[in-house]
């Protein structure tokens, strides 16, 4: 540091100077705590701040406002120096000649607050005067130093110039803020949005400035379409328009009053969001929600403005919006025409924007049952336009009705088409549309006692229909003269004690503990449990999850002990090549599934990856007994029995910490004989290992507390085509793929799409990363284009497209454990090990034409 | 004593060589089509600056089919030709009230100098020219017009510039083009002789819209900013409410089965609902076909695709995938459509349904209730578009017929003109020292000039028909220092401050029009002058009774203790100097108990000289 010191005092170069000043930044921030070192910097900087280039200059101020402090105790340690204000030092320079040291400046003045210096309240006047400074960097700058200063002193009271008055600080700094998002560079109309939203404390008054724009004509008031549009929904008639001129200019303004260029918050937002560049939109929209949420009163001001943006061009925009009204949804309540227009956009083609809008709906507060009838119909209207949205709109539906059950109540008769003397047609129970009619009704039957008296004879049964096979979306009714279906589910228990959530427990328990009955009893009760499992996985899809994989658990283990209950074991070699087939086949199955119950799950813990692993290592061990029955030679056993054992021995090194919970299992055994393993003879392992495998007790898997099966389903290509997509032998054609995923932990790296072709020959294609969009937590979205490719065809022929799920068990391993093991294993360097299907294959028709000549 | 800094006083002037005809109301400026009775005005604006003479805009009235139609050019100069007296003429857009008498003024009139105007300009000016000749002879039969032969003469001599191109005219003279919105390829000018500019706006828009952005210009600080002012006296709401309700009325009568006309005029509105009316069925996926009538437009479209740079950000970001103006949904209309079944939107000319293609179409459509006609701009007294939209249901046309309209009539105002919100923010944007207000109502511009000296404390003119602005500016001129004496003041002072002025003494020299501040030894030297030495003297008597000596001393002692950053010397002969400054003590002739006291100094000490002598005048302290 002292070389650099005194190089600086020599040197003439200007540049150099600023890299030396730089080095000297450097030394200075990585030595924190030395409060010497740190005033002799800042010292040296003091003393170059009058150098004649601005690169020097800058990089004083940097310096300055990085090491600077403001602690007198600190100075006066440090005798000699003199006591340095470094604000008072910064902010001499808020006026220098160069634009890049004013911008530097105010950097360093910002670099000060957020080491946590608390800054001068005079810095204020300094930091308005800048905002009209000419270039958009330092304007930029001030914007920010002035939203710092007003959070610092928002209370203190500055005087307006050219009046009397006297206002808030805070005020006075939205007010300039606001000013500045009608500046003529964008950079500064972003930065001043952006700030906006963060000024919380701004009293109430200037906040509904802000989406005021006087409006006039010819110098008279003229009402804005807003304000036209709730007088004439106040005054009971629809907005027309159509007479020319209702929008015709009232009474005369006096024109002293007028003024044009408000110095405070006037129309701020309504500029911003008429902004001609769409980063300055969105930070607008931004701001606002976030104000809005802070504010009921400015909420219900701000909704005409969102919903206009609904409109915008384009699509970012429209969305950030809509999110944006979801969010303040809580505090307002649409008006019918604010509704119809919101509604409106529910025929975008752009999906993202219609399932924003579904999830807005779910939270929206109607007023009036019209306001009810036209959701429905609009939704009703989107789901004939775009069957995909089913359950998108289903689940709006539901919110929609479990919010408003006393407006829905008057509209069920119309909805049914119940008549009070006629019985209707019975409606088709598959129409998604009528299922989404019954869903409104349904959840707004819950709270509404009365609503099932209106119910016609099939409505009951198509509810006892729904509540099974759509549970999620279908609440539990109390219905007249039939069983108390709901009294078992009331919302508020907790999952433990959930009924459905015991029997799941319940019935894991009573395999667990009952595992040394006869083999014919258990294999019963596993298939049994199994099968009420899934089930259960299918009634609750909160518990579909869980279910799941303790079905999957224990569909292993009843093949493990099915194959080992074959008769092969005790006949003779010649005769059991048929079973021993089977069994190859169980052991086959049971790693499948493993691999699947490690990778196809969010949530799985440690201890059940012990477990799973085990089960795998039980599945080898099978395969080894079977291989070693059946092949005849000792030779290629030799190979089979080393690698088996080093399994085992990798199994030991990852999961040391796990062994204890593993007592009395395979594993537990196989090592206490590990030793004598490692010098027998493959046949003698092999009959050890057939022992221990039918010794083995059942090991008990522990519930994870959440866990969640990963699913796809593609929704595009939808498979239904008749027409085969035609396209010349040799080149490419482009198919469409839309799938939605759930609960699929990183799918960037880990979701691909296999093209099957009827010859056998599969492909797999890895989308970008860019493909996937993540529309809310857990759940993800694949949007890709895959090429297809063949040779001529004479006939259109159809090939299957799916999603793999690519895995690589070495992946949740450290790596360190291979390379101290010293053996390189080969899954290491492929980085797919194997792949489990997530998908339902869909069927593509394709025809490639042979090339015209 | 000379002063580095000289004040020369210049003027600018500008002029109007014709009566401004003013915009009434929302009116669109027209750009096309048989314009009969429209109140369009005519834009020409003659300014000179620093010696420059520039023309500003070329435009025609279309309400006038006699000599009134096109500026009096007469005004410029009474004999001598336009080419000696106009350094330039510049061309802001290509409405025909800002660019219909061009040919005219430079085939007919004559004038062989550049013409400047942006390339969208230039492109599309010489269709609508030769549209509206057409109309205006062969239909009309009018005589003592430009032929088509005109126009392509005339547009040989355009020159075409880029946005934020400096584009040298002569060596003086530079002008540069900024963004206007409003139509495209709109642009303000500056003008720029030596360090005066003026910059003119021509039509402008300071909200975005569906094609084009919004009018921007930096910090240029012009001397004088010639805006635009039709609507002075409207804010008006915010343009979504408005673009909303043009959809949504539009989709309605589309779902029920209605046909929709839409009267425009070929360019510029017409653009901006296509996109409006392709975008929002490429959203919403309607299969509806909309049709846009052909000829003119269909060649405007073409143009509009070419000149992507000029639009705004959202179709300037997508092209690359699609160019917006390649329009997917709107197709080229046929006569025979008007009669297909089923829903459809038609857009057709002309904007007023005086005539043509919109006025036979809306014949045909009139009868239905389900159909609409949606109006998007002012329509002038006496069209069918005026009668229906003052509600008026049945029409008697040509041929004692009447019409009876049951279809719904609709009004729309799309209008991309600066509203005053949007003038003040143009002119806070620029800061200009003067503004002058052109193009707009003298009762509304005087509703905006008092604002605009209001707010900004700037002056404001708004020059009535023929009148001429004179204004003075106070340019800066720069000199050249020479480097001795630079250096010399630099070694005595501190560094310079750029907020507090400094004196600097030195000598400015004039020559061939090039000024130089040398110190004055160098002066001398240059000038082949002798050195002159100019001495103060003055006498100041005191009332000392002592002798002289004792009074030199003590005013050695009182000067000694007042100037104390000065050198005060006593000088062994009895004198006293304070620098340079002598002074010496005698005894007064006739009264021996005054003493008088000679000071003398040299012209440089002036400063010191007459302070001290203000000083000694006051009497010495009495001594203790």
């Amino acid at each position: 540091m002292d070389d650099a010191i005194n190089i600086l005092q020599n040197e003439k170069s200007h540049q150099v100077l600023a890299q030396l000043l730089d080095t000297l930044l450097a030394i200075g921030t990585k030595l924190p705590e030395n409060q010497a070192i740190q005033m002799r910097l800042v010292d040296v900087a003091c003393k170059h701040l009058t150098d004649t280039s601005h690169g020097v200059r800058n990089k004083c101020l940097q310096l300055l406002g990085n090491l600077g402090s403001l602690e007198k105790s600190a100075a006066k340690d440090t005798e000699g120096l003199a006591v340095r204000d470094v604000q008072k030092i910064i902010g001499d320079y808020f006026s220098d000649q160069d634009p890049r040291v004013r911008t530097a400046a105010i950097k360093a003045m910002l670099q000060l607050h957020e080491r946590g210096l608390k800054l001068h309240q005079t810095i204020y006047n300094q930091a308005c005067k800048l905002l009209s400074d000419d270039y958009e960097q330092v304007r930029s700058a001030a914007v920010q130093l002035i939203w710092v200063v007003s959070q610092l002193y928002p209370e203190s009271i500055v005087p307006i110039p050219s009046s009397n008055e006297e206002i808030r600080l805070v005020d006075d700094a939205f007010g300039k803020i606001c000013h500045m998002v009608s500046d003529g560079s964008w950079v500064v109309r972003v930065q001043a949005a952006k700030l906006l939203g963060s000024m919380e404390q701004v009293s109430s008054h200037f906040l509904e400035q802000t989406l005021d724009k006087k409006l006039m004509s010819d110098l008279r008031r003229k009402r804005t379409a807003h304000e036209r549009a709730k007088e004439l929904y106040s005054s009971g008639e629809f907005s027309s328009g159509r007479k020319w001129g209702d929008d015709a200019p009232k009474e005369e303004i006096d024109t002293g009053a007028v003024n044009l260029i408000e110095s405070g918050a006037c129309g701020a937002f309504v500029h911003g969001l008429e902004d001609e560049m769409y980063e300055v939109r969105i930070a607008a929209v931004e701001a606002l929600c976030m104000l809005a949420q802070s504010s009921p009163s400015f909420a219900e001001k701000c909704l005409d403005f969102l919903v206009d943006m609904f409109n915008d061009e384009i699509e970012e925009v429209r969305l950030q919006s809509i999110h944006t009204m979801r969010k303040i949804s809580n505090n307002i309540t649409l008006r019918e025409d604010q509704l119809d227009t919101v509604l409106a956009v529910l025929e975008d083609s752009s999906r993202d924007i219609r399932e924003a809008l579904h999830e807005l709906l779910c939270c929206t507060n109607v007023s009036t049952k019209e306001g009810i009838h036209l959701a429905l119909v609009e939704l009703l209207k989107n789901l004939t336009k775009y069957p995909t949205d089913r359950d998108s709109i289903w689940k709006c539906l539901k919110f929609l009705g479990s919010r408003h059950p006393t407006l829905v109540l008057p509209l069920v008769p119309e909805l049914l088409s119940t008549h009070p003397f006629f019985d209707t047609a019975e409606p088709d129970m598959d129409d998604p549309a009528y299922i989404a009619v019954l869903v409104l009704i349904f959840n707004a039957a819950k709270t509404c006692p009365t609503m099932p008296a209106l119910f016609s004879d099939h409505t009951f049964r198509h509810y006892a229909y729904l509540r099974d096979s759509l549970s999620h979306l279908v609440p539990a009714l109390r219905l007249p003269g039939r069983k108390l279906v709901s009294s078992a589910v009331s919302p508020n228990i907790t999952p433990q004690e959930d009924p459905s959530h015991q029997f799941l427990q319940q019935s894991l328990e009573r395999v667990y503990s009952l595992q040394h009955l006869d083999p014919q009893g258990t294999q019963e009760l596993l298939e049994f449990t199994i099968r009420d499992l899934q089930r259960l996985g299918e009634l609750q899809c909160e518990l579909a999850g869980v279910a799941d994989f303790s079905a999957t658990y224990l569909r292993c283990q009843l093949l493990l002990i099915k194959a080992l209950q074959e008769k092969l074991w005790n006949v003779a070699a010649p005769l059991y090549l048929k079973q021993s087939d089977l069994a190859l086949a169980a052991a086959k199955q049971i790693m499948e599934e493993t691999y699947k119950m490690e990778f196809m799950y969010s949530g799985v813990e440690n201890k059940q990856v012990v477990i799973i692993h085990h089960m795998r290592l039980q599945a080898k061990a099978l395969q080894l007994i079977v291989t070693a029955r059946t092949t005849r030679g000792v030779d290629p056993l030799f190979g089979m029995c080393e690698k088996f054992l080093q399994e085992v021995d990798f199994f030991q090194r990852c999961f040391i910490a796990d062994l204890p919970h593993l007592q009395d299992s395979f594993v537990d055994k196989l090592l206490d004989l590990m030793p004598r393993l490692m010098t027998a003879k493959p046949a003698e392992v092999v009959k050890i290992l057939q022992t221990m495998l039918r010794q083995s007790t059942f090991l008990h898997l522990p519930l994870p507390e959440q866990i969640h099966k990963a699913s796809a389903t593609i929704i595009e290509p939808a498979g239904e085509s008749d027409n085969p997509l035609r396209f010349t032998s040799g080149l490419v054609v482009a198919l469409d793929v839309d799938a939605t995923l759930e609960h699929v932990q990183d799918p960037q790296n880990i979701v691909k799409v296999q093209v099957l072709y009827p010859d056998g020959q599969a492909q797999m294609i890895h989308p970008k990363p860019a493909d996937f969009r993540n529309p809310g937590p857990g759940r993800h979205r694949l949007i890709t284009q895959v090429y297809l490719s063949h040779t001529a065809w004479t006939e259109p022929c159809q090939v299957e497209v799916r999603l793999l799920l690519a895995y690589n068990s070495s992946s949740r391993i450290p790596k360190s454990l291979w390379i101290e093991g010293g053996e390189m294993a080969p899954q290491v360097e492929t980085s797919i090990e194997g792949t489990i299907p997530l998908s339902k294959s869909v069927k593509v028709y394709i025809m490639p034409k042979p090339a015209r000549r | 004593m000379l002063l580095s800094h000289v004040v020369h006083t210049a003027a600018t002037e500008v002029c109007f060589p014709s009566p401004l005809s003013v915009l009434q109301g929302e009116g669109p400026r027209a750009s096309c089509g048989a314009g009969a009775g429209q109140d369009v005005g005519r834009s020409c604006i003659l300014v000179s600056i620093g010696g420059k003479n520039v023309m500003l805009d070329c435009g025609m009235h279309m309400g006038f089919s006699d000599d009134r139609r096109f500026p009096d050019f007469s005004y410029i100069t009474r004999n001598g030709r336009l080419t000696d007296f106009l350094d330039c003429v510049i061309i802001s857009h290509f409405h025909l009230d800002h660019c219909g008498a061009l040919p005219y003024f430079s085939e007919m009139v004559g004038y062989d100098g550049p013409i400047y105007m942006t390339q969208p300009t230039q492109a599309i000016c010489p269709i609508l020219l030769e549209d509206y000749r057409k109309i205006a002879v062969d239909k009309k039969g009018e005589a003592n017009f430009f032929t088509s032969q005109m126009i392509k003469d005339c547009m040989k001599k355009v020159v075409a510039v880029h946005l934020h191109q400096t584009v040298q005219v002569d060596d003086e003279l530079e002008i540069k083009a900024y963004y206007a919105g409003h139509v495209l390829g709109a642009a303000m000018f500056q003008i720029k002789v030596g360090s005066e500019s003026v910059v003119y706006t021509g039509d402008y828009n300071m909200t975005p819209d569906r094609h084009l952005g919004a009018a921007w210009i930096d910090k240029c600080r012009p001397n004088l900013l010639i805006t635009e002012s039709t609507y002075a006296t409207t804010i008006r709401d915010s343009k979504r409410c408005r673009e909303r309700d043009f959809l949504k009325k539009v989709h309605e009568t589309v779902e029920r089965g209605g046909k929709v006309l839409i009267p425009v005029f070929a360019l510029g509105r017409a653009q901006e609902l296509c996109i409006l009316l392709e975008t929002f069925w490429e959203r919403m996926d309607l299969k509806a076909p909309i049709y846009f009538s052909t000829g003119l437009t269909e060649k405007a479209n073409h143009y509009y695709k070419l000149f992507i740079p000029w639009t705004n950000q959202k179709i300037r970001k997508t092209f690359v995938q699609r160019n917006m103006f390649e329009f997917k949904h709107i197709k080229a209309f046929d006569r025979a459509f008007a009669d297909s079944p089923g829903p459809m939107v038609v857009f057709a000319t002309p904007g007023m349904l005086h005539a043509g293609q919109s006025l036979q179409i809306f014949r045909k459509w009139a009868g239905s209730e389900r159909n609409m006609v949606i109006m998007p701009g002012y329509c002038v007294q006496g069209t069918v578009g005026h009668k229906i939209l003052s509600g008026q249901r049945k029409l008697e046309m040509e041929g004692r017929q009447v019409l009876e309209v049951k279809m719904q009539v609709e009004y729309m105002s799309f209008s991309a003109h600066a509203d005053a919100k949007g003038i003040m923010q143009l002119v806070g944007q620029a800061e200009p020292e003067n503004v002058l207000l052109v193009h707009g109502e003298a009762k509304k511009m005087e509703f905006l000039k008092q604002k605009i000296e209001q707010e900004f404390r700037v002056s404001c003119y708004m020059p009535a028909n023929g009148e001429t602005v004179t204004l003075s500016t106070s340019p800066s001129i720069p000199v050249g220092i020479s480097l001795g004496l630079l250096k010399r003041e630099m070694a005595q002072g501190l560094l310079p401050d750029a907020k507090k002025p400094r004196l600097l003494h030195g000598t400015l020299i004039m020559k061939d029009s090039n000024f130089r501040l040398v110190s004055s030894e160098q002066a001398l030297k240059e000038l082949g002058l002798a050195e002159h030495q100019l001495r103060f003297t003055c006498r100041v008597h005191l009332h000392d009774t002592r002798k002289e000596q004792e009074t030199a001393l003590r005013v050695y002692s009182h000067l000694k203790s007042v100037l104390k950053d000065h050198c005060v010397q006593h000088l062994p002969d009895g004198s006293v100097t304070v620098e340079s400054i002598l002074i010496q003590a005698a005894a007064h002739s006739e009264d021996p108990s005054t003493k008088v006291l000679l000071v003398s100094w040299t012209y440089q000490d002036e400063e010191l000289g007459s302070y001290l002598t203000s000083l000694l005048k006051k009497g010495l302290p009495q001594a203790s």
